[in-house]
């Protein structure tokens, strides 16, 4: 079982590493660019069958340690 | 005569300024030992716990992210809730956030660059162990070196900082006026837990010991920890 986890700054918290990005693209003339957010994906592999269980367990590695939850939001994926 | 005050210097793999903080505490006459990051207890008689700067685990992940899972943080963490003396510097400070000792956490600098220079900060509370010996609104010559020296805390976190002193350095010009190099909130460089026990900043006390060397304005920081 494979999990995909998708770790962003929180809405609100200033994400420098985005709108360096942003700028970039709109000196480059992509004109219609509005907002650019930069995040980190993370992918699992897991021995585990049941997805309910392994979201779950994901969810406890964000907490512990994939995601700093003071400034930083996390989806998870898991596709079996 | 009083004995040696007691220092142990956290190494991770990556840490790179344990042998400058070894220095610099043996300077002041301390006892120093480095403590490797698997150890899993703080050594008997320890009197303050150093978590020294450099990039621990590379800074993958998150600064100070790996770290945190290392069996020496267990200790650490009993030995602060027991009022032991803990100072994090530049990435240790990091660490001590990821941790959860100090409040917020350290973003990449808001102009994305490695920021290694001299920098003047002034000291805003001074009722700790650590600044004490320093004046209020006094500013010292301090240098930084880092590339996630961004602090962030919410609102209210902001506040209760303020409310309970825990605000110890601001980074400013050399008159005092707010000079913020990366982004930080209120331009903020170093905090304290609420019970005093807990210091951080991002600047290198360790590497201010001598005027020789540019400043030596650091000494007076770390000598708050020489005796009770």
């Amino acid at each position: 079982m494979k999990a995909i986890v998708n770790v962003f700054l929180k809405n609100g918290v200033l994400d420098s590493q985005g709108k360096a990005v942003l700028h970039a693209l709109s000196g480059h003339g992509f004109e219609s660019v509005r907002d650019v957010r930069v995040g980190k994906q993370i992918i699992i592999e897991l021995d585990e069958s049941d997805s309910a269980a392994a979201k779950e367990k994901v969810a406890h590695m964000c907490e512990e340690l994939l995601a700093n939850t003071v400034i930083e939001d996390y989806e998870i994926e898991i596709i079996s | 005569m009083s004995a040696k005050i007691k220092v142990g210097i956290v190494q991770f793999p990556g840490t790179n300024c344990e042998y400058d903080t070894q220095h610099a505490f043996d300077a002041l006459g301390c006892e120093t030992v480095i403590l490797w990051h698997k150890e899993d207890t703080i050594p008997d008689g320890t009197d303050l716990v150093v978590v020294a700067g450099g990039f621990s685990y590379g800074d993958y992940l998150r600064s100070g992210a790996i770290a945190k899972m290392s069996p020496i943080m267990k200790a650490l963490k009993l030995y602060a809730n027991n009022g032991g003396k803990v100072l994090g510097i530049c990435n240790g400070f990091q660490v001590l956030t990821e941790t959860g000792l100090l409040p917020g956490a350290l973003k990449r600098n808001e102009g994305l660059h490695f920021i290694s220079r001299h920098h003047h900060l002034k000291v805003i509370s001074n009722d700790n162990t650590f600044l004490r010996h320093c004046e209020a609104n006094e500013v010292v010559n301090i240098p930084i070196a880092h590339h996630d020296g961004n602090y962030y805390i919410d609102a209210q976190g902001l506040k209760e900082l303020y409310a309970n002193h825990q605000v110890l350095l601001q980074y400013t010009d050399e008159k005092g006026n707010i000079d913020n190099p990366n982004g930080s909130i209120d331009s903020i460089a170093g905090i304290c837990n609420v019970n005093k026990n807990v210091f951080g900043l991002m600047p290198h006390p360790e590497r201010a010991m001598e005027s020789l060397l540019g400043s030596n304005d650091g000494r007076r920081m770390l000598e708050g920890f020489l005796s009770a």
